[in-house]
């Protein structure tokens, strides 16, 4: 058996380990460790990613144990391809962070290999208890490195952060006890065996389970009404941690996507479509509200946190279709959306450290020694965003228009996608013009600017060239993302490869 | 028994939400751990309470806990353990950064 598949999990828990523990050696040097062992996270992934390109499944069975009974790691095509973002993203955001972020408090690198470690293991997970575990994992790495750097606007925001997500927990616990004590597994790939031949006395219980599960992911993507905590904490994040927050949020819309078409879809009985009538009109008031958010971010920072929100709707309302279509749009919407929040992230960050005055608030001020740079990587970033032709938000919208045209809410969510993108593109044409374009006259003394080195900004050059990339390469990922859906609309593959002849001689036990 | 577990999974969750809604620091993290006592109370119970048997399965019995649960919940416990920690410290520093428990931190 190949150990490829836990590597991802494995590599940044001995790195993150070691770090904690070698605190006196030079920085230097435990940000080179750290530097490679998430620059190898890339190979892995695409490694990871060649293996499952053909449709195949790699099933891990820690241990050797077998499922159900056994742990499992399942990579398929959504999960190397949530790898692989991931990998792209911590390297831009490690890089970033390497001119001075990660020093401004103790522990950094350590911290941010648990970070990846979560976040990997929650993509490689195939059992709902160990989905816990890495979310867990995650997010006590994301309460310290939101804390990083300290102050009482972080320490501030990260006291409601802590409070809802420890609430969170203690709903997925409820929710992970009620569908054990109903279906006897915690395995997904066995739920989506057991469930359908629940009977309709134990229907219910599963139902209630399922959408506490529903509502949980919900708070961990940061749907509305569960996403006010959101832009508030990453605007108070350090701007390299940001960047990594958004593919946090992920985390969550990959579980829905996860469980919800394998475990309670078409095929589920009594359960099938149990989290359709939610999905969709909880995504569609998110979009609203976070092209809104954005709209009225004072600072670039809460736009780029809104912004996140704003996605969040959008791929859910992809996802809350329940069609192959909905699922290929979504995959190729995450891609795109993960990238390009990362990167506003980044470039929020940047130019708070250029302008002498006024952080990242969408004043008028003076210029920035690198407004040219600067200015050209935001019209990318913004016009990625906002879904405007030729780069890739547009050709996902267009993806999730076309899915949504054959589903009989049809009118809404056309209305609802299309109103929203025009206001985020007003929204961030103004916060555009207000930093890059109207500058006011440089009054007296003005302070030393202070300019930011190139190979810091090289980490936003990645992301927006990952953007492009997909573009450029429209034909291949288009092509992945539709055969990760056709993966997810069929999940009996899914159920065969994990748990294979297992099932047969699995016995009850009770 | 089911009936005494079941009381006390509500009282306590009840009880949990209640000190959530508090706007002081302490009663929350109180009402965290409430509810995380029920969570865990509950989390066992998913398994069936068995009474008058091995705690592990044996040879021969027709009755016995399931150890599936067990396991769970001995995980949560920690980790939900290792969660207040956390959170007592970022209240504590919360309460020193602002000068106020207040979980909005700012008015007295």
């Amino acid at each position: 058996m190949s150990h490829l598949a836990i590597l991802p999990v494995l590599l940044p828990l001995v790195t993150g380990s070691l770090l904690l523990f070698t605190s006196r050696l030079a920085e230097g040097l435990r940000r080179a460790v750290g530097f490679a062992a998430t620059l190898a996270l890339l190979p892995i992934a695409l490694l990871l990613m060649s293996q499952v390109a053909d449709g195949s499944y790699v099933v891990y069975s820690l241990g050797g144990w077998q499922p159900p009974f056994g742990i499992v790691l399942v990579a398929d095509r959504l999960s190397a391809l949530m790898l692989l973002l991931t990998a792209i993203v911590a390297l831009a955001s490690h890089v970033y962070a390497g001119d001075g972020q990660d020093a401004a408090g103790p522990q950094f690198q350590s911290l941010f290999q648990f970070q990846l470690l979560g976040i990997n293991g929650a993509f490689l997970t195939g059992d709902l208890f160990n989905l816990f575990v890495f979310f867990e994992v995650l997010l006590i790495a994301f309460y310290t490195l939101l804390l990083h750097g300290l102050g009482p606007q972080r320490v501030g925001a990260a006291v409601h952060v802590v409070v809802l997500n420890l609430i969170g927990s203690a709903l997925f616990l409820f929710a992970v006890g009620t569908l054990y004590g109903v279906t006897g597994t915690l395995n997904i790939a066995d739920l989506a065996r057991v469930i359908p031949a629940l009977d309709a006395e134990t229907a219910p219980l599963a139902r209630s389970g399922a959408l506490l599960l529903l509502g949980v992911f919900a708070l961990k993507a940061a749907l509305l009404p569960l996403g006010f905590w959101l832009p508030r904490s990453y605007a108070a994040a350090l701007g390299a941690t940001a960047a990594l927050f958004a593919v946090l949020t992920k985390v969550g819309v990959y579980a829905i996507l996860r469980v919800f078409p394998l475990a309670f879809g078409p095929g589920a009985g009594e359960l099938a479509g149990v989290a359709s009538p939610w999905v969709l009109p909880a995504a569609l008031v998110t979009l609203a509200f976070g092209a809104l958010g954005v709209l009225a971010a004072r600072a670039l920072r809460e736009a780029a946190g809104w912004l996140v929100v704003y996605s969040v709707g959008t791929l859910l309302v992809a996802i809350g279709l329940f069609s192959e279509a909905g699922y290929a749009a979504a995959v190729y919407y995450t891609a795109h959306s993960t990238l390009v929040s990362a990167a506003l992230f980044l470039l929020a960050d940047a130019v708070a450290r250029q302008r002498s005055v006024g952080g990242d608030r969408l004043d008028v001020v003076d210029s920035m020694p690198q407004a040219g740079l600067l200015g050209s990587l935001f019209i990318v970033a913004a016009v990625a965003m906002a879904g405007l032709p030729p780069l890739t938000g547009f050709a996902g919208k267009i993806m999730i228009l076309d899915a949504a045209r054959d589903s009989g809410l049809a009118v809404v969510t056309w209305s609802v996608l299309l109103s929203a993108a025009l206001v985020v593109i007003v929204a961030l044409a103004r916060a555009g013009s207000a930093l890059f374009w109207r500058i006011a006259d440089a009054g007296t003394a003005r302070p030393a600017q202070r300019r930011v080195p190139v190979r810091t900004l090289a980490p936003i050059g990645l992301l927006l060239a990952s953007v492009v990339a997909m573009v450029a390469w429209g034909g291949s990922v288009t092509a992945y993302a539709w055969s990760t859906a056709g993966q997810l609309a069929r999940p009996s593959a899914y159920v065969e490869a994990v748990l294979g002849t297992a099932a047969d001689d699995r016995r009850s036990l009770r | 028994m089911e009936g005494l577990v079941v009381i006390a999974i509500g009282v306590l969750t009840a009880a949990g939400l209640y000190l959530l809604l508090r706007a002081r620091t302490f009663p929350v993290l109180l009402g965290l751990t409430l509810l995380s006592y029920a969570v865990n109370v509950f989390l066992f119970a998913s398994g069936r309470l068995v009474v008058a048997s091995a705690p592990l399965t044996d040879q021969g019995l027709e009755r016995y806990p399931d150890p599936v649960p067990q396991a769970l919940v001995l995980t949560a416990i920690v980790i939900g353990f290792g969660m207040t920690a956390l959170l007592v410290v970022v209240a504590l520093r919360a309460l020193r950064e602002t000068g106020s428990d207040h979980v909005d931190g700012g008015q007295a």
